[in-house]
């Protein structure tokens, strides 16, 4: 009797898929606002509680089911994976841009472009700099590495385009994903330290974090007046580095590695 | 109407994204190049030439900041399906990387926030906040409980 009930839930979530997820979404996000005023006094957004409490089901989600997409691996919980995949993201992130204030962003239109030039080379140098640091000598890996710093798609799309092996792929993505989820949690940490506040310093931190799921759940977890001048510049970010990952990084990692 | 708005919306991110795989095929590259921010900038466009002329009705408007407004649900979402599995055992190579990466990154952004006066803030960024997460009174509630008050 319990079992067939259970069942029988089970296939109405896995039937209207996305509707089970903005039901699962929303009761996510009434505990984590309910959390976020008794727990913490309301010091900590509940946003931010809903996004660490959401990487966390997706890290559940993926030692149960060994999957790669966390909690949307789950059959009953699959409609998460069309509500936050990158369709709607995108949609969402757009929408945003009607709340932007021209005469803001457009003030901070040079520091976005310096940041975006700053987000690109400075992870890869880090990343390049851990690679040789661990044994990594060829040009090829080394800038693999070094791009997947960058994002977690400029690492493959460079490894592919200057034919990287299949391991030193999976270390660039996994690079990028870690610094991906680390900015999400990071950011509403080192907000005021970092003076992440106002629209100028949102458009310089979207430039220079460029993963654009980062920067969309960094900024959200912090301040949602500041989503889309941020994502206006990271929007840019992982195209740049697509651009430059496998044409001018890898020519200069060659020329100096030989 | 409602749907215009959603319309306006989903024709803005289509020729966005067109656009930015188009300027990736110009430049050789396999990825889309800002695909999102020119749709982004499109839409700011549609919304100024829209007030300009007095068209942006209220049906309009609310079709895109209902989406504006499940923005966060969404990111939640994006956050549930993230690869924290692979994320977590990759190892000290992959932890390195990536807190160094994110230490510089964070250093950078206090730098270049700390570059120029800061700005005091406005009106319509706060408005755009309170939009965004949701909070916001439905536009027509709002104009209605003025007209009460008055």
């Amino acid at each position: 009797m319990d079992h067939t009930i259970w069942h029988g839930i089970e296939h109405v979530f896995v039937e209207q898929s996305l509707v089970a997820a903005f039901a699962v979404v929303g009761a996510l996000i009434l505990v984590s606002n309910v959390a976020a005023k008794y727990l913490t006094n309301g010091r900590v957004h509940g946003s931010a509680i809903a996004i660490v409490l959401g990487l966390v089901l997706a890290y559940v989600g993926g030692l149960y089911t060994g999957g790669k997409k966390g909690l949307a691996d789950i059959p009953a919980l699959a409609g998460i994976g069309l509500m936050g995949g990158a369709m709607l993201r995108d949609f969402a992130i757009v929408a945003t841009a009607f709340e932007v204030d021209v005469v803001e962003a457009r003030r901070a239109g040079l520091l976005g472009v310096l940041a975006l030039a700053l987000g690109t080379i400075l992870p890869f140098i880090v990343g390049t700099l851990t690679a040789v640091a661990f044994g990594y000598h060829d040009a090829v890996s080394i800038t693999t590495i070094g791009a997947g710093a960058i994002t977690y798609i400029v690492g493959p799309v460079t490894g592919a385009a200057i034919g990287a092996d299949s391991t030193v792929m999976a270390l660039s993505i996994a690079t990028g994903v870690t610094k991906a989820v680390m900015v999400m949690v990071g950011t509403p940490l080192v907000a005021r330290l970092i003076g992440l506040d106002n629209p100028r310093s949102a458009m310089a931190y979207g430039g220079l974090m460029g993963t654009v799921s980062g920067v969309a759940g960094g900024l959200a977890a912090t301040d949602p007046k500041l989503v889309p001048y941020g994502a206006l510049t990271a929007t840019f970010h992982t195209g740049i580095g697509c651009l430059v990952g496998p044409s001018i990084l890898f020519l200069a990692v060659r020329a100096l590695v030989g | 109407m409602i749907v215009l708005g959603v319309a306006l919306l989903a024709g803005c991110t289509l020729i966005g994204v067109y656009l930015g795989d188009l300027l990736g095929l110009a430049l050789g590259v396999k990825a889309n190049v800002g695909g999102v921010g020119i749709a982004m900038i499109l839409l700011i466009a549609a919304r100024f030439w829209l007030s300009r002329r007095g068209r942006l009705t209220k049906g309009v408007q609310f079709g895109v900041e209902f989406w504006a407004g499940m923005y966060i649900p969404i990111v939640v979402a994006m956050a549930a399906q993230q690869n924290v599995v692979a994320a977590m055992s990759g190892g000290p190579i992959v932890l390195i990387a990536a807190t160094g990466s994110l230490v510089l990154c964070f250093g950078a952004v206090a730098l270049l926030s700390r570059i120029g006066r800061r700005d005091p803030g406005s009106p319509a960024v706060e408005r755009g906040g309170s939009v965004i997460e949701g909070d916001a009174e439905p536009v027509g509630r709002t104009a209605g409980s003025q007209v009460g008050k008055e």
